[in-house]
């Protein structure tokens, strides 16, 4: 992990050129106004205005590493999310995609670099924080909970409640089955009735469900770890339906990934990863989808094995 | 709901026999009413089912289905708690060597018995949740060093392992002879028995005194967390806890506290059962709860809990408690072997755990 990979030729070169040149001005002339020090203070006192007026960016990260004992899962990895953009985390396995979204969900803090949330610096000690902060990230297994019916699992942890006779606080049932079914079927999903387990719904279904959960609690920035890994066409087609109409509520969005297939037709921008480092980051326009594919499976590679079996291209 | 449209044509309406038969307590119920057939059936005309023969065998489900609700809880939570029966003997104890040979008053005893169990409880619970070890291992260790230190402990002070004349002593304490002596509504009995609806002593008291203060206990327990768990937001964490921690704690549910405070409340419920049995009793003895932990897990299983934690009710519980009951002092009133009771009991759990898993394939199955 730690030796340089040998995929990373002059592709990786020019791509990281292209990502410096090109959004690297303006960030820098974002970040430079605000100093380090007392940070969460100013970004508490007066968090929107100053947001809308200052950061094209919700979240950033900046030249983060992490390292776990020897081992290097990221080096030096720069990720921009714009408001309103659906943001492709594409690479292979072990390129360090999980540790990427575990830093930016408050799991892991990262060892190096910086971690902007609004344009101000943010250190986070649980996901919790991160979730106060409306960045929800919807993990590939999903946080549900099969045996829970749809509503319980839906309000899991964040319950309505309203007070019976006076004195006891009760979770306020009706209210939350009817909730959970409605955005159930905002997206498409209808259910049998709120109380059925979740463990009967089938994996699309329960993919929505934790999207619609998310959605419905307020997220800003929407993690998806590959939402789409376990499901046939027609689910995954959804899912990403989902994705775009997260983007039209004016949802920000990074979609991880590593089917570039499920990337290209919702994505705005893609970022690269290739064993633990960025190898850039495009626009859809600067970009194709071979290109991508390329990039990410690493076309040297196949290029290989392809002459090996004696493929002719 | 029902007015509701639905558009997709593939989902099964749902029979209500079948929504019926998907409740965990299903089996219990179900299981319930077999065995009081069964007992109607073999000991219909013994006395059984007299007023004063249901309370012998409701006492008997009363104590265990204190022990069962929170063991049932702890279960839906996904740990077990097997020290609970040595909390029995050690609670107990306590209470009576403070009282009997320190001559502290009756109810500060059983105050400090109380404080050392939920103390106890939350080092069970904690060591669970810190280590990660499994809750079974944990407690399995506490089942010894609880009641070794309740044996040393009353060899120590009182120089034997017996503590009687605790009885006596709540007798004339007011909280504890409120609390956990003798019988409730003893004046309705009364008065009923002078209608002649009961029966009576030649003297014209009633046979039975009244309601046992135990079933009195059970009822308020079984009806608060039935409450806390099928209502209220705590119930919904404990549910969570138990189906998928890693989720649960994902999406922002205290894990830990949840575990924490259900071993806190399965040590209550052995605080509590001993109270009661050492004021029904009049002593405390180092031997007692002897296999509670293990009746009061048969008792969740048979209600629905199932083993691995996420699913079941505190009712189903109870109505596992309930057959124990019977089972255990109707077989006395037929002319079977009293031993068959474990035989049966054996089936029992075996025949629950295996309609319990059968539940389970059927919700958790992906369409």
């Amino acid at each position: 992990m730690a030796a340089d990979p040998p995929s990373k030729s002059e592709s990786t070169a020019e791509a990281k050129a292209k990502a410096e040149a090109e959004p690297e001005p303006k960030a820098e002339a974002k970040s430079e106004p605000k100093p380090k020090p007392e940070p969460k203070a100013e970004a508490k006192s007066e968090p929107k205005p100053k947001a809308k007026a200052e950061s094209e960016y919700i979240l950033e990260l900046e030249n983060v590493s992490k390292l776990f004992g020897t081992v290097i899962a990221l080096k030096d990895v720069t990720l921009r999310l714009r408001r309103g953009e659906v943001h492709c985390l594409l690479g292979d396995n072990g390129a360090g995609k999980s540790t990427l979204i575990k830093i930016l969900a408050g799991v892991h803090p990262p060892s190096r670099g910086t971690y902007r949330v609004d344009a101000a610096p943010v250190s986070f000690d649980s996901p919790r924080d991160a979730l106060d902060r409306g960045i929800a990230t919807v993990y590939q297994d999903l946080a549900l909970v099969p045996l829970m019916s749809v509503w319980r699992n839906f309000f899991m942890g964040r319950e309505p409640r309203r007070t019976r006779w006076g004195i006891f606080r009760v979770l306020d049932r009706p209210q939350a089955r009817q909730i959970a079914s409605e955005k159930l079927a905002d997206m498409g999903i209808q259910i049998r009735d709120p109380e059925q387990a979740v463990g009967t719904m089938s994996g699309g279904e329960r993919q929505c469900l934790a999207i619609a959960r998310a959605i419905h609690f307020g997220a800003r920035v929407l993690i998806l770890d590959e939402p789409t890994a376990a499901l046939g066409v027609k689910q995954s087609a959804n899912v990403l339906r989902l994705i775009a109409r997260a983007r039209e509520k004016g949802i920000s969005v990074i979609f991880i990934t590593h089917n570039v297939h499920h990337a290209y037709p919702v994505g705005d921008t893609f970022t690269l990863l290739n064993r633990g480092s960025s190898m850039g980051t495009f626009k859809k326009s600067e970009i194709t989808r071979d290109e991508v594919l390329n990039m990410m499976a690493g076309g040297q590679e196949m290029a290989d094995l392809m002459s090996e079996l004696g493929v002719r291209l | 709901m029902s007015d509701r449209a639905r558009s997709d044509d593939r989902v099964r309406s749902v029979s209500r026999l079948h929504r019926v038969m998907a409740r965990p307590e299903a089996t219990a119920v179900a299981g319930t009413l077999l065995v009081f057939a069964i007992f109607w059936w073999f000991a219909g005309g013994s006395g059984m089912f007299a007023l004063d023969g249901v309370m012998n065998w409701s006492v008997v489900a009363g104590y265990l289905g204190i022990l069962a609700v929170g063991a049932c809880l702890l279960m839906i939570a996904g740990e077990f708690d097997l020290s609970i029966g040595s909390m029995i003997g050690f609670a107990g104890m306590v209470a009576a060597i403070l009282a009997v040979h320190l001559h502290w008053p009756v109810w500060l005893s059983m105050a400090i018995s109380l404080a050392c169990s939920l103390g106890l409880g939350c080092l069970n619970g904690l060591l669970v949740v810190r280590t990660g070890l499994p809750s079974f291992i944990v407690t399995l260790a506490f089942l010894f060093v609880l009641r070794g230190l309740t044996l040393a402990f009353a060899i120590i002070v009182a120089n034997r392992t017996i503590v009687s004349g605790i009885g006596d002593l709540a007798e004339q304490d007011p909280v504890a002879k409120l609390l956990f002596v003798g019988t409730f509504g003893d004046s309705a009995f009364d008065w009923m028995a002078q209608r002649g609806w009961i029966r009576a002593l030649d003297d014209g008291t009633p046979l039975v005194r009244g309601v046992p203060k135990v079933l009195l206990w059970w009822a308020v327990l079984a009806v608060v967390c039935s409450f806390q768990l099928t209502r209220t937001r705590f119930g919904n964490w404990i549910f969570a806890v138990g189906g998928d921690s890693n989720a649960a704690k994902n999406v922002g549910v205290p894990v830990k506290r949840v575990k924490v405070s259900l071993f806190m409340l399965t040590a209550l419920c052995g605080w509590l059962f001993a109270m009661l049995q050492i004021c029904d009793v009049g002593s405390a003895a180092a031997d007692r709860g002897l296999q509670k932990e293990f009746e009061a897990v048969i008792a969740a299983v048979i209600g629905g809990c199932l083993l691995t934690g996420g699913y079941g009710s505190v009712i189903g519980a109870c109505f596992g408690a309930l057959i124990f009951g019977v089972v255990q002092i109707g077989i006395t009133y037929t002319n079977i072997n009293a031993d068959w009771f474990r035989v049966f009991l054996g089936l029992m759990l075996l025949l629950a755990v295996l309609f319990n898993n059968q539940v389970r394939r059927r919700v958790t199955q992906a369409r």
